[in-house]
Formats: C-alpha cells, sequence, structure tokens
C-alpha cells in the first residue's frame, strides 16, 4: 500500500492540537502499562475486570453503602449526640416507636402521628400523582407523535419544565397561587371571591400535585415518544387498510407496544412520587396543619428542624422508607427486564 | 558581582519573612445572621479592630437564620463550625460554649454589665462561665399600623387595654379599611408565650419541671384559635405550614395589610428603613391577660465556641466587640435594645433612628422592667425551644382544623416530654 493514509490529511489539519492531547495520554498509558501488566501476572487476566471496576466501587461504596450503614446504625441507637460511640443502643426502639399505634388508618391512634400523617399524605400524593402523570404524559405523547404543525416546539415547551430547579418551580408556582398572586388577580377581576389555595387542605394537596405534574411530566412523555417512535409503521399501515376504527388501533397495537414503556414510567413516577420533598416543602411547607407533610419532609424535620435534633428516630424512617424504595426498584428492575424479554 | 548576588539573596529572604509574617495573622471566623442592618454594621467595626490588630484576620460569614437555628448545631456537635457564633437558640449551644474568664483582661467588666443574661448562655449547673454577651436584647409586643386607625377614624386602645380589646378593635378597623390582616404573630412559640403568660400560664411546676399545660395556657391557646375561626387572625401564617415552620408577617406590614403585627423590637430597623414614610406606625406596650402584661424576653447572643484553635484570638475579639464605646455604637446604629446594663442605665442616644423609630425603641425598652418573672425563666430554659416548637406545631394543627384543642394539649404535653427525655439519653 503506497501514498497516504486516509487519516493523514486530517493529522496535518490540526496537528498540534491532537498531539496535545495525545501525547500526555500515551505517556499515562505508558506510565500505569507496567504496573497493570504486573498485577495481571499475579491475578490473571480473568481478574482484572475487579481492578477496573474497583475505583467506582470505592466511590460508589464511600457515598452510598457507608451513609447507608452509617442510617441503619443510627436507627438502632438513641439521644441527641452526633457520633454513633456517644449514642445509646436502643435496639428496635425507634421502630417500636415509629409502628406504636392503635390504627394505622387514623394517624391519630399513632404515638408518631405525624409520620403516619406523612405516610397517609405521600400515599394520596402519589397515588393522584403518578395516575394523572401517566394519563397526561401518555396523552401528550400520542399528541406530539402526531404530525401535528410546530411539533418541535410543542416538544421542547412539554420538556422545559424538567430543566428548572423544584425550588424555582415551586416559588413560581406560590406567586401564581398566593393571596394576592396571579390567579386570585384574574378570579378578582372577573368579580370572583379569592381563593387561598394554599390555606385550604383539599386545595393545597390539588396544586402540589397539579403543580409537579407540570414539573415532571415532559421527561416521562419523552419516554413514551421514544416508545411510541420504536412502533413499526407497517403495523399502523395495515391497520389502516384493514379500515380499522383508530380507537380499536390504539387499544390493540399502540397500548400493548407501549406497554414496558408505561411500566418504566409507572415505576419511575412511583419512586419519584414517595421521595417527594423539596417542591411541597416550598410551596405549601407541608401544611397546613400537616395537610401535604410528605415522609421525607417529616424525616428532615425530626432530624434538622426540632432543637434536639433526633437523628435515631429520623433515620429508623428513613430506612423504612428505604425499605419501600426498594421494593418500588424491585418492580422496576422485573419491569424491565420483562421489557428486555420482550 | 558576587555582591550583587549576596543582595539579592537577602532581598529575596526579607521577602520571604515579610511574607511569611503577612501569612502568620490567626484567623477568627464568625458566623452571623441579621434581621436588620447589624450585619453591615459589625462588619464596619470588625474593620476597625483588624486595623488596630494587624495579628488577627476576622472573617464574618454572614448566613441565614435558618443556618444558625438548623445547620450550627450539627457543625458544634460535630467539632467543626465557626469561632464564634450570633445564635438565638442560646440555651441550646450552652454546651459548645467557651469560657472566655480565663482569656478576658477585666472579668469583672462582664459580670458586672452581662451579668443576669450570662445565666442563658451557661450549661445546667454553671454559674460561673462566660461564653458572651447580647448583641441585642429583644422584647416582643405589637407593632401597629396608626394610619390605618386613623383611615378608620378608631382610636388605638390605651395602655392597659386588654387582648380582648385589642382583637376588637384591630378587626373593627380591618373591616372599615378592608386590610386582610386585623392581628397577626408571628408563628412561633415565642411570641405565643407573651400571649400566654400573660393569661397567667406558669410554665413549670413546683420542682420547676416543664408543665405547659395549665389554665393559663389553655386561656392563651383558646384565644389564638378563636381568633382565627373569627377572622381576626387569618391562617396564612399559624394555619399555612406544617410542624416547626417560623412564619413572619413582615411583608404584610409593610405593604400595610395588617392593622396589628405581634412580633418584637428587633423588627424597629427594618421597618424605618422598609416603611419609611408610606405609614404610620407604633409600638405599643404588650396587651394584658387575666394575669399580667407582659412580653417575652429574648435576643441574641454573640457566643465564643468552645472548639476554637484560637482562644486568645477570639477572647480579643469578643472584648473589643463587647467594650463599651463599640457596644453602644453597635446597638445606636443597630436600633437595637441594649443588653449592657451599663449602657441601658446610661442610656442610648439612637442618632439614625427616625422620630417613630425611636419612639417604638422607648416602648420596647421600657417594656423591659415589667416583664414577667415566668418570662425570664422560660427564655433561661435551656430546653425552651422543645416547648416553643410543640406548641407551634400542635396549635398550627387545631387552627387549621385537623385536632382540637384538646388534642392538641395532650400532643404538646408528649412532645415536650418525649424531646426532653431523648436529650437526657446518655
Amino acid at each position: 500500500m503506497t501514498g497516504p493514509t486516509p487519516t493523514a490529511p486530517r493529522r496535518d489539519d490540526g496537528a498540534g492540537a491532537s498531539d496535545l492531547i495525545a501525547a500526555p495520554l500515551a505517556l499515562l498509558s505508558r506510565l500505569i502499562d507496567w504496573p497493570m501488566r504486573a498485577i495481571q501476572r499475579v491475578i490473571g487476566e480473568r481478574r482484572m475486570a475487579y481492578v477496573f471496576l474497583l475505583p467506582n466501587l470505592a466511590f460508589f461504596g464511600l457515598f452510598v453503602f457507608v451513609p447507608l450503614i452509617i442510617n441503619v446504625v443510627f436507627s438502632v441507637t438513641g439521644g441527641a449526640a452526633l457520633f454513633p460511640s456517644q449514642r445509646p443502643y436502643v435496639g428496635a426502639g425507634q421502630y417500636a416507636y415509629l409502628f406504636d399505634c392503635g390504627s394505622f388508618l387514623d394517624p391519630n391512634s399513632c404515638r408518631e402521628d405525624h409520620f403516619w400523617r406523612g405516610v397517609s399524605n405521600t400515599a394520596r400524593f402519589t397515588l393522584f400523582q403518578v395516575t394523572a402523570m401517566v394519563l397526561f404524559s401518555l396523552v401528550t405523547a400520542v399528541v406530539l407523535n402526531m404530525r401535528i404543525r410546530a411539533r418541535g416546539f410543542f416538544r421542547a415547551v412539554y420538556f422545559f419544565p424538567v430543566l428548572l430547579s423544584p425550588v424555582v418551580v415551586a416559588l413560581t408556582w406560590k406567586w401564581i397561587l398566593q393571596r394576592d398572586g396571579l390567579l386570585n388577580a384574574g378570579i378578582t377581576s372577573l368579580g370572583g371571591e379569592r381563593i387561598l389555595f394554599l390555606v385550604d387542605p383539599s386545595w393545597a394537596m390539588f396544586w402540589i400535585v397539579f403543580v409537579s405534574i407540570w414539573a415532571h411530566m415532559g421527561f416521562y412523555t419523552l419516554i413514551l415518544l421514544a416508545g411510541l417512535q420504536a412502533i413499526p409503521a407497517d403495523l399502523y399501515e395495515a391497520a389502516e387498510m384493514d379500515a380499522t376504527p383508530r380507537w380499536r388501533t390504539f387499544w390493540r397495537i399502540t397500548l400493548p407496544l407501549l406497554w414496558p414503556n408505561m411500566i418504566v414510567v409507572i415505576v419511575l413516577a412511583l419512586i419519584k412520587g414517595v421521595q417527594t420533598f423539596d417542591e411541597v416543602f416550598v410551596l405549601t411547607g407541608g401544611g397546613p396543619g400537616t395537610a401535604t407533610l410528605m415522609v421525607v419532609h417529616y424525616i428532615y424535620e425530626t432530624a434538622f428542624s426540632n432543637q434536639v435534633q433526633n437523628f435515631g428516630l429520623a433515620a429508623a424512617a428513613s430506612v423504612v422508607l428505604g425499605v419501600v424504595l426498594f421494593a418500588l426498584t424491585l418492580a422496576q428492575l422485573a419491569a424491565s427486564s420483562r421489557k428486555g424479554a420482550a | 558581582m558576587q555582591r550583587k548576588h549576596w543582595i539579592s539573596a537577602l532581598a529575596l529572604l526579607a521577602g520571604l519573612v515579610a511574607g511569611g509574617i503577612a501569612h502568620a495573622q490567626t484567623t477568627v471566623r464568625i458566623a452571623w445572621y441579621s434581621d436588620g442592618n447589624e450585619g453591615e454594621v459589625v462588619s464596619d467595626l470588625l474593620k476597625r479592630f483588624e486595623a488596630q490588630n494587624k495579628d488577627i484576620k476576622v472573617v464574618l460569614d454572614q448566613v441565614p437564620y435558618k443556618a444558625i437555628n438548623e445547620a450550627l448545631p450539627v457543625q458544634l456537635a460535630s467539632g467543626q463550625g465557626p469561632d464564634i457564633a450570633r445564635v438565638v437558640d442560646i440555651g441550646g449551644v450552652a454546651r459548645y460554649a467557651l469560657d472566655l474568664r480565663p482569656y478576658l483582661k477585666d472579668a469583672g467588666y462582664w459580670d458586672k454589665n452581662f451579668g443576669p443574661f450570662l445565666e442563658w448562655m451557661r450549661p445546667q449547673g454553671d454559674t460561673n462561665s462566660i461564653p458572651g454577651f447580647m448583641t441585642q436584647l429583644t422584647v416582643t409586643g405589637p407593632l401597629v399600623n396608626k394610619t390605618l386607625f386613623e383611615q378608620a377614624g378608631i382610636a388605638l386602645p390605651g395602655a392597659k387595654a386588654t387582648w380582648d380589646d385589642w382583637a376588637k378593635a384591630v378587626k373593627a378597623v380591618a373591616t372599615k379599611v378592608q386590610a386582610p390582616f386585623p392581628l397577626a404573630m408571628d408563628r412561633s412559640g415565642h411570641r405565643f408565650f407573651g400571649l400566654a403568660i400573660s393569661e397567667g400560664t406558669k410554665v413549670f411546676d413546683a420542682k420547676g419541671e416543664p408543665a405547659v399545660i395549665d389554665d393559663g395556657f389553655k386561656r392563651g391557646a383558646q384565644l389564638v384559635f378563636d381568633w382565627h375561626k373569627s377572622g381576626v387572625m387569618a391562617k396564612e401564617l399559624w394555619g399555612s405550614v406544617s410542624g416547626a415552620a417560623y412564619r413572619g408577617a413582615n411583608d404584610e406590614f409593610k405593604n400595610a395589610q395588617v392593622v396589628m403585627y405581634v412580633s418584637g423590637s428587633w423588627q424597629i430597623a427594618q421597618f424605618d428603613k422598609t416603611v419609611g414614610n408610606a405609614f404610620d406606625w407604633v409600638a405599643v406596650p404588650s396587651p394584658c391577660g387575666a394575669a399580667s402584661c407582659t412580653g417575652m424576653p429574648g435576643g441574641a447572643g454573640l457566643i465564643a465556641i468552645k472548639a476554637t484553635k484560637n482562644p486568645e484570638a477570639v477572647a480579643k475579639v469578643m472584648e473589643y466587640l463587647a467594650s463599651e464605646p463599640v457596644l453602644s455604637e453597635f446597638y445606636a446604629r443597630s436600633l437595637f435594645v441594649p443588653g449592657h446594663l451599663g449602657i441601658a442605665a446610661k442610656g442610648l442616644d439612637y442618632k439614625d433612628a427616625s422620630p417613630q423609630a425611636k419612639a417604638a425603641l422607648k416602648v420596647f425598652s421600657d417594656q423591659v422592667a415589667s416583664l414577667s418573672p415566668v418570662a425570664y425563666k422560660l427564655q433561661g430554659f435551656v430546653s425552651n425551644r422543645i416547648i416553643f416548637n410543640a406548641v407551634i406545631s400542635r396549635v398550627g394543627q387545631a387552627i387549621s382544623g385537623e385536632t382540637t384543642l384538646d388534642e392538641a394539649y395532650k400532643r404538646i404535653a408528649s412532645d415536650v416530654e418525649q424531646q426532653i427525655a431523648e436529650r437526657n439519653k446518655k
């Protein structure tokens, strides 16, 4: 083979810049080559994978597993001291305190009623939010998948709130919903009575669900849109040739083929719903009363807001929450593997 | 040529030594929150200190109030944190405080001028240490929008008016001028106890242990509950958030939406600046209840922290800030009621204050002498925030309609008992 190699002209164009990057990398690879070969000689080629995984595992262990273990340790201790070594061991005392209830359906009958109010609110919030979120995301994805005018613009518009910080979202809506907010200005200018949206328990729950859907819907719409675009067009063509009604096409083709994506959306939205904190904290502060107090807010308040920072009780509540999230994650993994198999 | 090299080398060495000396400065960090302009004032005063003490560099970290209450205790418990901190929960951080006595030139000055307040800063059982001084003494009480009263053509109730008299008057004014908040009270247990102690609550039993729920407390809680039902108080403060969250009505007062705002003396500088000439406002004496006419004392203390590596430098900074001329200037420019007995006795000239701010400061200063002993005892109680938080959390739930007041009383008692037991667990 004669003449210049295919890469030669590019090399001439930016030789200086690429050398600047390539030279140190080459030096680095030469430097680590010898110790890596030495390790390989000792442990064998098959075990080298663990060596490459080690940095990531160390990072993950330090920032995920170690705090997790510390949290579990805190949950079996009491008192107000910060360091575990100075905290008395109380066994399952914190869990017993959390679960000391006359009836789990009536928070008033529980010793730690705020925790159970948080559980009840989180369950209601998650149920309403996930149902509505999946429904709206599905409708939006179907519409955005059609050949409508300015489709790119609408896709960007629905995704835009996902890019905003939860605090910005909550503050924006707070300004809209407060006594002298934008919405009340509109209502009163039309001759209506001012509504204290964030002071009425039912309205407050409605608005936190609404704002949460508004803020996160774009993300789930995107997942469903990707699923819709993966459905082969010839299936729709065949349905059209058979003069199948549109709703039937949706029911018999779209929905079954989109189902794996729907499962992912449902499980992700469930996990996110259970973890809800920042938006609600800023928008309603858990009020009125405890009408929008969520479990994560309860944990934060128990650990940090009270004069006695009750890390033990907060850690126990975190472990309970962690178990719920673990179960949801397992469900997601099962759903994902079923999707993979499909 | 060789001689030139020697000179250059010596010059370089001298430069390095000088640089080394410059770096030998001791750094003292202060964590500071502000209600008004006191952050600017202390920053100004510290610049003068640094000019006089080249060996000490003072870093003033201006942080939010929430950080002082929530993040600072965790930092201190872990042995980290600033060298000095301005705190409100003085009893709560007492165990992390440094005893300045061995480092002070004249400990007698501190005993003489800060004596009664030092008790608030000491850990239980300690009767001798000097952990810091009060950057302000606060008194809770009402601030009234006088212009709204004038517009409504209703006279301000007199000095011995009761809470009921005020409630009726502010409701009448609000109805006439269509103000949305006839009476606003900070969502704070500290503010509530001014009312409750006036109504006769004793807070402690004969042994000095907390016994929060009694007839006086119930009268106070019932008043707040009824005011929310009758529209004297709007639910936006007490009924809008959960748990121990603080809510103030500063913005609403500034916007002339509040007829009477039960808050305290620390608001004066802020309202003097932000309200300006928009309307006339006055501070009035604490309304009377069945037992007395009292507010709550309080304030922010500047506390030296035990974990500091530079106690001598910390003591030097504290001595400077607590000295009479410096502290007089600080109180006068920040429009604070002095927490220094000598300065309080001499009287303070608030040169920069408007006539209405001066009048308000006088009203609050005059209140200090008539505060109930129960109020002082509660303020000095190391676990007072446990009581304050339990009260706002549970009474807030009753106001929002989630529970009854009777249920709230039971919960307050059990919350206080449980948290104090948790604190005492060893």
